[in-house]
């Protein structure tokens, strides 16, 4: 090879090297500009929308401006309490499975994959699930069944929640050390007690902040809901009957062509969004530095 | 728990015989104060395993939601089944008057998920060759090139945007994203690149095809470059450092050590994000125009299997609507989580020797 070649080749070398940092950074600010215009368009259209008519009153029939979305809010807080009652409960007994009995086993390694799956499924094919078990059949045995209710769409998001709370639980529970659960068997106390009272506890922060990850995912689900759920204009908090949900309100005035419902939307959607950045932050901040300080 | 029976059991005789008779051997006619109060606390073996058996039943209720997940839907896609067989995936009815090919027919009961199948593969497809080369741009800077006062608030950035509800991001795109299409691409599209066929721009409103692959784009890019970006800080410091002492540039030593080594785990994630796109219902339907057809140029309008379930299942007009309808459903169930595992899979054989990381 000639020095000139050489020289030529290095040249290369060194202009190929410019241009891939060039293309990165170039990718990074052409997926990160969108998504801060997204961002920050929310939060402007939402701000300006917001007012206090939206969480006291309901909405107004069409062709009335002004109204709110009190029904929705206390709709969705009725949903995720029936779905976290459902969720949070059997999440983290999943998780409990995970870190502290199934360690290492093939039953364990199953649930764990297959937990990891379901996190994929769409949520849609969650809700016909529903639809076809609860709201479909007319019977007696299954509660509420035979109509679209609050109660199966409940049910849906919780069942939702449980792969998540599952796999968060095992993470945080098998970042406490070892020592802690043995300190706990030293002094005699019986293995379900250290389990609850020690390691779970030790690593709580961590699990709240997980269950309300999971808490703000399901809370923006509105796919589940549709045909579960099915929304509703009114106030309602009976399980029995159709309830509303911010996520369904939000879809319903998005199509919607009144620009009075569109800004009903927007604010919705900041309170969405708050709830959600409210939530990855928290968790973002215990993962990093607040969680098992003490027993480490 | 065996050591804590032996420590109740070293422990019991020594309170219930207080003359000090008997060493071994419970007292059984009178149970002194301490044992009465050990004894009301409960047997600790009984409570451990009733325990122990709520733990493993919570663990397999995970197992439980999959099989009720896959009754519920075999159950209501019978009658769909039944009629159709295999072909209502291929399929394609004709119109009795017009004899142009019919799919999706409520009135007459006839129903083919030709056009659903098409429209979410073609949006999911749109949206891996829009998302794919950014997400791996992306994750390549914020691994490698990325200086430490950025690289936390952008992780956090995309971390909050995967977290940003469906439903959002379509209302976004039906105000902000579809004109922007309808006024700014399309025609442009249409005049360079209309010889392909690929666009055409006969719909006047910018929703179709394009417009749900671009959400969508927006919508899984999150996930993949967070993915590739944990599978890729997986590759050991020694050989990227082997790499550049070999006299490699940054972008040899991104391409034959991190490149190379995470190859497997980044398919892992562009698989996960395909499953993503496959399934996501909201946003999709509210941009791709859902009318039941199959067009080649990317600007008309289309459906996808989940947007047209989140469409007609609440207000379906027959039984064999409904089953048609959960038929598509589960599918998609099948697809998914076949997609998944294979992901799962993939991202597993790369982490397996690193220990487990939450972020």
């Amino acid at each position: 090879m000639s020095v000139e070649t050489f020289k030529f080749k290095s040249r290369m070398r060194a202009v190929t090297d410019n241009a891939v940092t060039l293309l990165a950074i170039l990718a990074t600010v052409i997926v990160v500009a969108p998504l801060i215009a997204i961002f920050a368009y929310l939060l402007y259209k939402g701000a300006s929308s917001l007012n206090l008519a939206f969480f006291t009153q309901i909405p107004k029939p069409v062709g009335e401006s002004g109204g709110g979305m009190a029904n929705a809010i206390v709709g969705s807080g009725v949903l995720l309490a029936i779905a976290s009652a459902i969720g949070v409960p059997i999440g983290i007994g999943g998780g409990i499975f995970l870190a502290e009995f199934g360690r290492g086993t093939k039953l364990a390694n199953a649930v764990r994959f297959t937990a990891d799956v379901l996190n994929g499924v769409p949520s849609i094919v969650m809700g016909m699930a529903i639809y076809v078990l609860i709201v479909k059949p007319q019977n007696s045995i299954i509660p509420f069944s035979g109509h679209f209710s609050a109660f199966s769409g409940g049910v849906a998001l919780g069942i939702m929640m449980i792969p998540t709370v599952c796999r968060t639980t095992e993470e945080m529970l098998l970042m406490v050390p070892h020592a802690v659960r043995e300190a706990a068997l030293g002094l005699g106390v019986p293995n379900w007690r250290s389990v609850l009272s020690i390691t779970v506890k030790t690593a709580s922060p961590g699990i709240i902040t997980g269950c309300m990850l999971a808490f703000a995912r399901v809370a923006g689900e509105t796919a589940p809901l549709i045909f579960t759920a099915l929304g509703n204009a009114f106030w309602s908090a009976s399980l029995n009957t159709p309830i509303a949900a911010l996520p369904l309100q939000i879809y319903v005035y998005a199509l919607s062509p009144y620009d009075d419902w569109h800004r009903l939307a927007w604010a919705g959607s900041l309170v969405l969004i708050v709830l959600i950045v409210l939530a990855v932050s928290l968790v973002r901040y215990v993962t990093s530095r607040g969680v098992l300080k003490g027993a480490s | 728990m065996p050591e804590i029976r032996i420590s109740q059991s070293q422990f019991q005789p020594e309170s219930t015989t207080p003359e000090g008779g008997d060493r071994g051997r419970p007292v059984a006619h009178e149970p002194s104060e301490v044992r009465k109060y050990l004894l009301s606390r409960g047997n600790s073996a009984l409570a451990d395993r009733v325990f122990h058996v709520l733990m493993v039943v919570c663990g397999l209720s995970i197992f439980g939601i999959v099989l009720l997940i896959v009754y519920a839907l075999m159950l209501g896609s019978a009658l769909s089944w039944h009629k159709f067989g295999f072909g209502f995936f291929y399929k394609v009815f004709s119109d009795p008057v017009t004899n142009l090919p019919l799919f999706w027919d409520p009135v007459n009961a006839r129903f083919s998920a030709l056009p659903f199948v098409y429209g979410t593969l073609v949006s999911s497809f749109l949206a891996l060759l829009i998302a794919v080369p950014l997400a791996l741009g992306l994750a390549t800077f914020l691994t490698e090139m990325c200086p430490g006062a950025l690289r936390g608030p952008l992780a956090f950035l995309t971390e909050l945007l995967a977290a940003i509800p469906s439903v959002i991001y379509g209302f976004w795109a039906v105000t902000v994203l579809v004109p922007l299409l309808r006024v700014h691409v399309n025609p442009p599209l249409t005049r360079w690149l209309g010889w392909t066929g690929l666009f055409n721009n006969d719909n006047p409103t910018g929703l179709g095809y394009l417009a749900g692959g671009v959400i969508l784009s927006i919508m899984i890019l999150p996930i993949i470059s967070s993915l590739s970006r944990e599978v890729m800080s997986t590759v050991p410091h020694s050989q990227r450092e082997a790499v550049l002492a070999l006299g490699a540039t940054r972008w040899e030593m991104i391409r034959m050590a991190v490149l190379r080594n995470a190859r497997i785990g980044i398919v892992g994630a562009i698989i996960l994000g395909l499953g993503r796109a496959l399934g996501e219902t909201m946003a999709v339907a509210m941009v791709i125009g859902n009318t039941p057809e199959i067009h080649r140029s990317l600007l008309s309008n289309g459906s996808t299997m989940a947007a047209v379930i989140a469409n007609e299942y609440a207000e379906a007009v027959s039984d064999m609507h409904y089953s048609a309808l959960t038929e598509i459903g589960l599918a998609l169930f099948i697809v998914t989580i076949l997609v998944n595992a294979l992901a799962q899979l993939l991202m597993w054989v790369v982490t397996r020797g690193t220990p487990s990381q939450t972020r």
